[in-house]
């Protein structure tokens, strides 16, 4: 087993991988950052050193510091997290080359996923479905006019080299897709440097379900279950659960076992994810899902399959990465309950999810049966305005979708981030909204809620209660000492007599 | 002791006294039974008769926030004595400050002085944690002056443009 391992990341997932370290018995290296200094993932590490700047490429992407503070620090092995140089084969390739283990797939597991055209060739050949399109990138646009016609509108244009909703447009008519394709190409040169897009079928309103897999480096590769990430804006993530309220054990063991001949056909090892559009036929008959893509890393929902297997993914993680087997097979796999997951960003939802870094002035923090919290923030920390949003996933479990479903909304009630906007809010919506409450997911969906009015009634009891309250926090910040201070404000004390009117006159039941 | 209160605009008297450990409350001239434990800065534990509140504050830039349950209310408390209101600015006439929302860097500005805009007509691209966003007019009306240039760095409440 590794002695020392270096994470190669920030924020929340840092925290999680420095957590099992320390419940393995192994020390934990972070590189941070100029603005990273005073962030969570340096208190709790036991090792930390600066790499440089505050943009990533200055530091979190940099593979030559990050492999000099490996050296230095005497690591012998780097795991990634999510993001940053996560799914970078270059990485992977460069560890190796120096001689500390790379916590994740090879790189050749990699290459052979990092492209998404290539991925589709490889899994069409294996036998895995796909949604219909172009092998490879469109070179013309004849080209795609020609393709666009034989799949059939609406269609889907996608950079090859995409993630994150970049470089895809959703085409209607034959006469958007001139600027469209343009618009695409320029946007995919511009993220990746590489402005190859190619066609596909766009399925309307699909379900984004992906399926875990996990691959020993002795041959033995298993499915832990799906992941339902449908809630989506702007093609990013915002709630998971598992299992997915529409995938029974049938579906389950076919999505699974196409999951598993995927990593199998990509010789795949350590953690991965295959993510699948699942249709939605309304003529009752069975659903299709198609391959989308193959997630090389750790994903941000991994607590959501935890929670459902009590398996701990990162302990599985390093100790596949350290060269065990897999402690358990396929059939010892067993789901029990249901698992939600709520990314908590700093954003705003009331104006149309402004970015909101700052100082955390006040965080009250929710606890209680079936709660986890996976965060990278504390109170007094000001989040940098450098980086990806995300502060914290406040996860549910329960042992039906309804209890997980409650839990997290009496969590939600629990959580206070005060000082910067997060997403809190939002999360209340979507979780007493009545086709959440039934499961009618699709990609759709938070688009569509998010169009609909909301009912913000005035509260004219809670308003009461803010008015006393802001009295209250006047006067009591203009008196140094609270407690045992009686005569606060100077005035006569006669008005102690009077007292048995006050509770008398109660406006207990106005303020009801 | 005298406080004027608005919450969300509307206003509450409330006079507020303390003597042996209890506090004398009236609520537009209405005695209220309070009971209240600052249990932590800015965390107030609240009975009013035997009804348990639990209130928040939050100051976000110069505005206090007061959270009640999941419900946020803007207060503002005047002590009348020092009275000096304070009219909020509510109408469309007159020169508006257009600023910027959160920290970030202003990547790109979308017009020159002495253009004219309409409302929600993009002002500037101000880029934060990754994403990009687009800071728009609130009103319709002529670019009078622009105070920061491309690539400049800008805090919450930083004023971007002035629109006439």
């Amino acid at each position: 087993m590794f002695r020392k391992i270096l994470i190669a990341n920030r924020g929340e997932i840092a925290v999680r991988v420095i957590r099992a370290c320390h419940e393995m018995g192994i020390a934990a290296v972070v590189v941070y950052s100029n603005v990273d200094r005073a962030s969570l993932h340096v208190r709790k590490a036991d090792e930390a050193y600066p790499i440089g700047g505050a943009a990533a490429s200055e530091s979190y992407l940099s593979i030559s510091k990050i492999l000099d503070v490996a050296r230095r620090s005497g690591a012998d092995a780097i795991h990634p997290g999510y993001g940053f140089l996560s799914e970078n084969a270059k990485f992977a390739q460069a560890c190796a080359d120096a001689g500390i283990k790379f916590i994740g797939p090879t790189p050749a597991a990699m290459e052979a996923m990092g492209s998404k055209t290539r991925a589709r060739q490889a899994m069409e050949k294996a036998g895995i479905p796909v949604v219909p399109g172009t092998p490879r990138g469109v070179e013309s646009f004849q080209e795609a006019e020609q393709a666009a016609a034989r799949i059939g509108y609406p269609v889907m244009l996608k950079a090859a080299a995409g993630g994150g909703g970049k470089g895809m447009r959703l085409v209607h008519a034959p006469d958007q897709l001139k600027s469209s394709l343009e618009a695409a190409r320029s946007e995919a040169e511009r993220s990746f440097g590489d402005n190859e897009v190619y066609i596909e079928k766009a399925i309307v309103n699909p379900r984004h379900i992906e399926m875990q897999v996990l691959a020993d480096e002795h041959g033995n590769t298993v499915y832990l279950g799906e992941r339902e990430c449908s809630l989506q804006r702007r093609h990013q993530k915002v709630l998971e659960e598992a299992p997915s309220p529409v995938v029974d054990p049938e579906m389950r063991r076919r999505m699974g076992e196409a999951a598993v001949r995927v990593a199998k056909a990509a010789a795949y090892t350590n953690a991965g994810t295959v993510e699948f559009l699942v249709d939605q036929p309304d003529n009752g008959q069975n659903k299709n899902f198609y391959f989308l893509e193959m997630n090389t890393r750790l994903q941000v929902e991994h607590p959501v399959t935890e929670l459902i297997t009590g398996l701990d993914l990162v302990h599985l993680q390093i100790r596949i990465a350290a060269g065990e087997k897999l402690p358990f097979t396929q059939e010892e796999v067993r789901l029990r309950g249901h698992a939600i997951e709520c990314r908590i960003y700093a954003e705003d939802p009331d104006n149309n999810f402004f970015p909101s870094p700052g100082k955390i002035t006040l965080l009250l923090s929710p606890s209680g049966p079936g709660i986890r919290r996976d965060s990278g923030m504390y109170e007094g920390w000001t989040v940098p305005i450098d980086y990806d949003p995300l502060l914290a996933k406040l996860i549910g479990y329960g042992s039906d979708r309804d209890q997980a479903i409650a839990r997290l909304t009496r969590a939600l009630g629990e959580y206070f981030v005060g000082g910067i906007k997060t997403n809190i809010s939002l999360f209340r919506r979507i979780l007493c909204d009545a086709d959440f409450r039934v499961a009618n997911l699709d990609t759709g969906f938070l688009d569509r809620m998010l169009k609909r009015p909301q009912n913000s009634q005035f509260d004219s009891t809670s308003a009461e209660v803010a008015a006393i309250a802001a009295a209250m926090f006047a006067a009591l910040s203009s008196t140094t000492t609270f407690e045992g201070n009686s005569q606060a404000d100077g005035r006569s004390p006669t008005v102690e007599k009077t007292a048995s009117n006050w509770k008398s006159a109660s406006r207990r039941d106005a303020l009801r | 002791m005298l406080y004027d209160v608005a919450i969300d605009g509307k206003n509450y008297r409330l006079d507020l006294n303390r003597s042996g450990g209890r506090w004398f409350c009236s609520l537009n001239g209405q005695d209220v039974e309070v009971d209240a434990v600052l249990v932590r800065p800015d965390v107030l534990s609240l009975r009013i008769g035997n009804l348990a509140y639990e209130v928040k504050s939050e100051r976000v830039a110069n505005e206090v926030y007061l959270w009640v349950g999941s419900a946020c209310f803007a207060a503002e408390v005047r002590d009348p004595r020092s009275l000096r209101g304070r009219s909020r600015a509510g109408d469309d006439r007159g020169p508006r400050k257009i600023a910027a929302p959160m920290p970030g860097k202003v990547v790109r500005l979308l017009v020159r002085e002495g253009d004219e805009v309409e409302a929600g007509a993009g002002v500037a691209v101000v880029e934060a944690m990754k994403m990009q966003n687009e800071i728009k007019s609130p009103k319709r009306g002529s670019i009078q002056k622009i105070l920061v240039g491309e690539g400049a760095a800008v805090n919450a409440g930083d004023v971007l443009a002035i629109v006439e």
